[in-house]
């Protein structure tokens, strides 16, 4: 018996008790923020968006060795001797005309890796996180800035110079085998050939 | 009222059916502005802001958006639904709950029926809900279904036990079942209402109501016949579009039906709570709507509040409390007007 009311005295009392708490909530601030019209602050080094600042790039492809997922491809292409492309921020003269510097960000991790190897500080993590797209291929950042007349041009002008400096090579070595046949016989006969042409340089 | 239509219409059955309307005209936008009112309050008793968005200021046409949705929706009866009586059942569950506003006295110039049984005939006829939901939940051939309309209708019959007898402490001391005359009986300054008479057994018998009514209108902590997390929706589950909202019309509608009669019963209904003062017709539809009103928002306070009842608990309840202190109640009653 004595249970019985205790345990409606109980009820009753814990009842007003919930009530209570729901009531003083009733009237504290909603933790709710309206997002896209109020946004949180992001934590000072927070990860987002990759950035390239192509004026500072000297076209090292340290950040494309780091990606862990692959998303950087970059193409780099040499100047002439003749050409000037300027210096960075930091003071470094740059030697390759960037053709092509893409950044896969659907396929980014944001792992930060690409940003601590670059020596001119022109990768970075940006505060932007909205950048949704109807397009998988919209995702393909370009970051280069050469149009694609200007990477033609460069390109066959630095094809023009490799055949130079080739032909320039072969005529050397040419040279140098006459010089070797003029003299006394070697004990055995000169292994290498120079090629017509060195081989490509796709990375420097 | 009544008979200023008559003098307007000298027709009968213009009459019988503007009086039969003219609840619906505060029904639907009550339970517009209700279901707003619910999202809007468990949101904030949980520190969010529900909705936000729709109409401009603070998420204001949420619900006429949800209506307008709904009324584009595709009505899908289920193949193997029995399509007979799952199209009935919402309309069966619904006009049991508006049935019951034909005897309410919405203020001293307006009820639709001064029938002299007026409050034996709002109890009976909000019995046939019962019948709608177990239509519904047979019907739909979906086991969870089934087993929400069982469980509805099991918790209902044995709630409506405590409910009439709380119900008839009152009719002992009113004398009548007339709810217009018992509202009468209540006029005067608020300590004139019946739940502060005979103190304090007529409020036992109040809060015995009360806590019976929210099981009779399935609403948390009583809402084990819709438990979300075990029966989907319970009865409604395989219900959609216009029929669904028919359902949840009808829930707010009993939600307020049940509110009026503990307004009309023990806080005096119409009548204003100062005596004489703001008291007439208008001022008796308003003062008669915001004590319902305030049982409508007590309600909700209660479902965001509570967790839901076991099955065996909700039986306890029933049983084992409300209706032994519901006979006490009658019993004290009966005795203080004896002696």
């Amino acid at each position: 018996m004595k249970e019985y009311f205790g345990n409606i005295f109980r009820s009753v009392w814990t009842v007003l008790i919930g009530m209570k708490v729901t009531a003083s909530h009733l009237f504290t601030p909603a933790v709710t923020i309206q997002y896209p019209d109020v946004r949180l602050k992001l934590p000072e080094r927070a990860r987002n968006r990759l950035y390239v600042n192509m004026d500072d790039c000297i076209g090292c492809f340290q950040c494309d060795m780091a990606c862990p997922v692959d998303c950087i491809s970059i193409e780099t292409v040499k100047s002439l001797p003749t050409d000037d492309l300027g210096t960075t921020s930091t003071g470094q003269k740059k030697k390759l005309w960037v053709t092509k510097f893409d950044i896969d960000i659907a396929k980014c991790c944001y792992c930060g890796l690409c940003v601590y190897p670059c020596p001119t500080e022109c990768i970075k993590m940006t505060d932007v996180y909205e950048f949704s797209e109807y397009d998988r291929k919209n995702l393909i950042y370009n970051y280069a800035t050469l149009t694609p007349a200007e990477v033609a041009d460069v390109k066959a002008k630095a094809a023009e110079m490799e055949k130079e400096a080739a032909a320039k090579k072969a005529a050397a070595a040419a040279a140098a085998a006459q010089a070797k046949a003029a003299a006394p016989a070697p004990p055995a006969a000169p292994k290498d050939q120079p090629p017509a042409s060195p081989p490509a340089q796709p990375h420097p | 009222m009544e008979e200023l239509l008559r003098r307007i219409v000298d027709n009968n059955l213009i009459v019988w059916f503007v009086m039969a309307l003219l609840p619906l005209v505060w029904i639907v936008p009550y339970a517009l502005v209700a279901v707003y009112l619910e999202r809007k309050v468990s949101a904030h008793m949980q520190d969010r802001l529900g909705p936000m968005r729709t109409g401009g200021w603070h998420g204001w046409a949420q619900t006429i958006a949800d209506i307008l949705k709904l009324i584009q929706k595709e009505d899908i009866v289920p193949a193997a639904a029995d399509r007979k009586l799952h199209l009935l059942a919402p309309f069966v569950v619904f006009i049991g709950s508006y049935a019951a506003f034909a005897a309410i006295p919405f203020s001293s110039a307006f009820v639709g029926s001064t029938v002299s049984i007026g409050l034996f005939y709002v109890i009976s006829v909000s019995s046939i809900v019962v019948v709608g939901l177990l239509m519904a939940g047979w019907s739909s051939n979906n086991k969870w279904s089934l087993f929400g309309a069982m469980r509805s209708a099991a918790q209902i019959v044995s709630y409506e036990i405590p409910t009439a007898l709380a119900l008839l402490a009152v009719v002992m001391i009113a004398g009548t079942l007339n709810l217009q005359t018992i509202n009468e009986q209540q006029a005067g300054w608020f300590w004139h209402w019946y739940m502060f008479r005979k103190f304090p057994f007529v409020f036992v018998a109040f809060i015995i109501y009360f806590v019976a009514s929210l099981a009779e209108t399935n609403r948390t902590p009583f809402d084990i016949p819709e438990a979300e997390s075990e029966l989907v929706a319970g009865y409604h589950t395989e219900y959609s579009g216009m029929k669904f909202a028919l359902f949840f019309l009808a829930e707010y509608a009993n939600m307020f039906a049940v509110s009026a009669i503990a307004a009309t019963l023990f806080l005096g209904g119409w009548n204003s709570p100062f005596g004489d003062v703001l008291a007439g017709p208008v001022w008796g539809l308003f003062w008669f709507l915001s004590k319902g009103m305030f049982f409508v928002v007590i309600q909700m306070w209660l479902r965001w509040t509570l967790p839901r009842l076991r099955v065996d608990q909700l039986m306890y309840v029933s049983w084992k409390v409300l209706t032994p202190w519901a006979f006490a109640c009658i019993v004290a009653i009966g005795a203080w007007m004896m002696f």
